[in-house]
């Protein structure tokens, strides 16, 4: 044996950490080990995703000219459900505010989106737990979500509502059910739901009263029947396998289809579920299009997206891709002011940090948004927190335009997925488009 | 997801209708399954012969092949359809023949009293393209298909027979069809299609040549196929409804002296003689139910 | 019916199930309470659905899926079976079968009273968040499922599961129970009980015909109310 071995001085490889086992795995190992229940934790995944930031607009040069900024009309409206129902609804914007519960939020927060909506023609829609005074009141254009667990459902609501969306899935959990714990059913959330106050509640994976898209049209005629005709009937699913589900929505009597990728958010699911289970917003969206196109039901029947949407950029990329409109959840609350820098000790002092703070089911939000603390609900301003989501609304839309006219487009509606080329192999496959400066579309001899 | 009627007769004065009433069953299922229809009919038979069920284009000339397959075998056309009577013994000779002379035409189905039509299109038009309303027989079923994993072809719809006199319809969806498939491939069992229903007629179909009675094979079934389903089956002189244990989807059943009918919905049974006063039962879940003529 | 009711009849053989919910849909609270006969219902679906006024509805035959969906105030009386969801979601108001009901028979409803002088099918009063509902005859499996609010009562017997995650509704049987679902006991039936199951017997026209003590009663164990690691495998 050699004695520089032994020596202390001798060369040594640097401690190195597992890729397969890093440090968040073995966090989680002892965290399960020590509690013996799977980690819960709210918003959409988390890991790095093949997403809109990978494709590119080909902007107008010389074979095509771009529309003067400001001066010369590029349109955003978006007419959703004119296909049976009476009274479509019209949005000024083609962004929405997806489905979040009141319980899952505070009623300032509810009230804030109503406003930030409102304020620029866009719609705002309930969640798991019934329609609130501050949501009703503040939304010019609400959508009333008809859950599996039909917590506070009623008829007299359903007809105050725009329109009806019937939730079968979400892009967080596509094919689960929901999970509150008790720390959020507060006396008003438990005389709502009515549930007893203070206990996990349990949400089920499917309806109580029907199941597949067969029974799902004698659903949709009931709920039309209920309305006299009136409302838009949206049908929401999971991105899990979205070409079958959006022609089978279709199938079912569907105004608007919309399709929630897995970068979707959700109050409260089991983190296995949330990162494991479903597909990318930008894999969804091409899938969705060739079913509507197949049935000649593009435009005809709406497609909203959602899961991941950020900016004006993601907006443009997806109603490129095929989409009516998007919505938005988690950039909403941020909008409003969750996860702000500003209450950093806060996130700290409960184990989190501000940007990374995810545990909205327990009620602690620093920032008063997922909550149903008396206390903490008061640090949120509903008339300020609703100007930012406005603010932040409008510079979406502003965005959107300014790509739309670059693109010579005067209407957000007329840009196609040949406006767009990819960075990376990943993107152009999901997206069907070509790699940037080249005519290669990854995969496009498959069966999508 | 679908939806399935079927009648089974116990009394020989309706036979005559048989056609009629199951059309009009078929008729009211429409918003279940508006993309494609098939149904089964058990009408005569002749002792000695085998029924084929072929099928090919529009337009084609069932007689020009019949006569060129010779031997004077009868032949009736249906629209895309023709039964084509041959000699019990010589069926595997003829199907290879078929496929030799004519590889456009498909042999949908085959038995001694089965006749088996299918197309994709709205059901009251494809139940009025094949006539049904004026085939007679003992028994038949019917489907409307709204198709969910698998293309809307007229090879996709049901009924599906993978088995002499044997048919089935289902609505659901399973969950571990291409499993179920891989082991009957390894069984020699073929599947044709992509259509998860096609895979649960060739299991049962399978259970049965390893010598299980088709009520014995629905049992197996309860073990080996997972997800949502409703079966109907159907067999030369019997009928059969199974459930899966978790019975989301939809299926009523009625019961006179005269038949037994099924219906994913009310609906389906509305229009049949004596209704009023028929047993209407909806079928327990994983139980299975199984009416023959010959033990009658 | 006093002698002031006006009575309508409406024929589903001729008309529409449409124009039928819309007649009824355009009565008002303070209208003249009304009597309709429905005629040929074929099994069509949302019959008398999302009614809203103190009116009665006479459907003479079997219905489809949902009828007297989400009802309000509405005594809707079915002369034959009932398909599946039948009074789902209902508010208040009395809605009444007099066959057998399919599955989901009740299903989230919040008020009002379910009568089904037959049996009902699997999951009877799934999610159910304050009805009443009476079976004269059997009810099926996994009924009761996560069932919130109100009264479930059986005088025959009841299938697999019953009362699965139940929270605080009350289950009275008075037959057999195949099995409880997770979460779901016996608990002792006192006099309180009776007197409940009495009242819901009586509201139901079921009174004197048996005895609420014969009943057995089944309700929450409430071991699932808060996540322990050890009930694990019941969720």
């Amino acid at each position: 044996m050699n004695e520089h071995v032994k020596s202390p001085a001798a060369p040594r490889t640097l401690p190195r950490e597992s890729a397969t086992f890093d440090a968040y795995t073995l966090s989680e190992i002892r965290r399960a080990a020590a509690t013996g229940i799977y980690d819960i934790r709210g918003a959409g995944a988390k890991r790095k995703l093949p997403h809109f930031d990978d494709l590119l607009f080909l902007g107008a040069s010389m074979s095509r000219y771009p529309l003067e900024g400001y001066r010369e009309k590029c349109g955003t409206g978006v007419v959703l459900g004119d296909r049976f129902a009476k009274k479509p609804i019209e949005l000024k914007i083609p962004v929405t505010i997806a489905g979040m519960s009141f319980g899952s939020l505070s009623g300032p927060a509810k009230e804030a989106l109503g406003r930030g909506a409102s304020a620029v023609g866009t719609s705002t829609t309930t969640g798991d737990g019934g329609m609130t005074q501050e949501e009703r009141g503040h939304s010019k254009t609400l959508v009333y979500q008809y859950l599996p667990s039909r917590y506070g459902m009623n008829p007299d609501d359903i007809r105050k509502a725009d329109a009806i969306e019937v939730v079968v899935g979400q892009g967080a959990k596509p094919g689960g059910g929901g999970m509150l714990l008790g720390q959020k059913i507060s006396p008003r959330v438990a005389k709502m739901r009515t549930l007893p106050e203070g206990i996990d509640q349990r949400s089920a994976c499917r309806h109580p009263d029907w199941t597949g898209p067969d029974d799902l049209e004698i659903k949709i005629e009931e709920l039309r029947e209920i309305t006299d005709w009136e409302k838009p009937i949206y049908v929401k699913v999971g991105a899990a396998r979205p070409y079958y589900d959006t022609a089978l929505a279709v199938k079912a009597g569907a105004d608007v289809v919309v399709v929630d990728g897995m970068q979707g958010g959700t109050a409260a699911t089991q983190e296995v579920f949330i990162e494991h289970v479903g597909i990318p917003t930008l894999a969804a969206i091409r899938q969705a299009v060739k079913a509507l196109q197949e049935l000649g039901m593009h435009r005809k029947v709406q497609l909203i997206v959602s899961g991941g949407i950020r900016n004006g950029a993601d907006v443009a990329k997806a109603l490129a891709l095929g989409a009516d409109a998007v919505a938005i959840g988690t950039a909403a609350l941020v909008a409003l002011g969750d996860n702000d820098p500003k209450w950093e000790s806060e996130y700290e002092a409960i184990g989190s940090k501000a940007g990374a703070y995810d545990d909205w089911h327990e009620g602690r939000d620093p920032a008063g948004i997922t909550t149903q603390d008396p206390e903490l609900m008061k640090r949120l301003d509903p008339i300020i927190a609703g100007r930012r989501l406005a603010n932040f609304l409008s510079v979406m839309t502003l965005e959107a335009q300014t790509i739309a006219r670059a693109c010579g487009k005067s209407h957000v509606h007329n840009l196609e997925p040949e406006d767009l080329v990819a960075l990376t192999i990943e993107a152009a496959a999901m997206a069907q488009v070509p790699i940037a400066g080249t005519d290669w579309i990854p995969g496009l001899t498959g069966r999508f | 997801m679908c939806g399935i009627v079927g009648l089974f007769l116990k009394d020989k004065s309706l036979e005559p209708q048989l056609g009629a009433l199951l059309s009009g069953m078929l008729g009211t299922m429409c918003g279940r399954g508006p993309d494609s229809a098939g149904f089964a009919v058990y009408g005569a038979g002749e002792k000695g012969e085998t029924k084929l069920t072929l099928r090919a284009a529009e337009g084609y000339d069932f007689a020009a092949l019949a006569a060129k397959l010779g031997d004077g075998l009868d032949v009736t056309t249906r629209g895309t359809h023709a039964v084509l009577a041959v000699p019990a013994g010589r069926e595997a000779e003829i199907r290879a023949k078929l496929a030799e002379i004519a590889p456009d035409v498909t042999v949908v189905g085959a038995g001694a009293r089965m006749e088996l039509y299918k197309e994709v299109g709205m059901p009251t038009d494809v139940a009025v393209r094949f006539d049904l309303a004026k085939m007679t027989g003992t028994h038949g079923v019917a489907h409307t298909r709204m198709a969910t994993e698998s293309a809307v072809t007229t090879n996709g719809a049901h009924p599906f027979s993978t088995g002499l006199d044997q048919c089935l319809v289902h609505n659901g969806s399973l969950s571990n069809h291409r499993t179920v498939r891989r082991n009957l491939e390894k069984a020699g069992v073929k599947v044709q299609t992509e259509n998860d229903s096609e895979v649960a007629a060739g299991y049962l179909t399978w259970r049965m040549q390893e010598g299980r009675s088709l009520g014995e094979a629905l049992e197996d079934s309860l073990n080996d196929l997972d997800g949502f389903y409703t079966f109907v089956v159907g067999t030369e002189s019997g009928f059969g409804v199974l459930r899966d244990p978790i019975a989301c989807k939809p299926a009523v059943m009625a019961e006179t002296d005269q038949y037994v009918a099924f219906g994913s919905e009310y609906r389906a049974l509305a229009g049949l003689p004596g209704i009023e006063n028929a047993k209407i039962f909806e079928p327990e879940p994983a139980k299975v139910y199984f009416w023959d003529r010959a033990a009658a | 019916m006093n002698a002031s009711t006006q009575s309508h009849s409406f024929d589903l053989a001729a008309g529409k199930v449409r124009d039928l919910n819309a007649a009824l849909h355009a009565l008002k609270d303070g209208s003249n309470a009304s009597l309709w006969r429905v005629s040929n219902p074929r099994g069509l679906h949302a019959v008398a659905a999302g009614l809203d006024a103190p009116v009665t509805v006479e459907i003479d035959g079997p219905v489809g899926y949902y009828c007297a969906g989400m009802n309000k105030q509405a005594t809707v009386i079915v002369r034959g079976n009932a398909g599946v969801g039948v009074a789902e979601n209902m508010m208040s108001g009395r809605v009444e079968i007099e066959g057998d009901a399919s599955q989901s028979a009740a299903a989230t409803a919040h008020g009002g009273l379910l009568v089904v002088r037959g049996s009902a099918g699997a999951r009877c009063g799934i999610s159910m968040k304050g009805v009443d509902i009476v079976v004269g005859g059997s009810i099926g499996h996994m009924s009761a499922f996560m069932a919130q609010a109100g009264t479930l009562t059986v005088l025959g017997d009841a299938g697999e599961a019953l009362g699965d995650s139940i929270y605080e509704a009350r289950l009275y049987v008075r037959g057999s129970v195949t099995s409880l679902g997770a979460d779901c006991v016996e608990k002792e039936m006192r006099d309180e009980h009776k007197a409940q199951v009495f009242e819901k017997l009586k509201a139901a026209g079921l009174d004197g015909q048996v005895d609420p003590s014969d009943f057995k009663r089944y309700g929450s164990a409430r071991t699932l109310y808060h996540f322990h690691v050890d009930n694990a495998s019941a969720y």
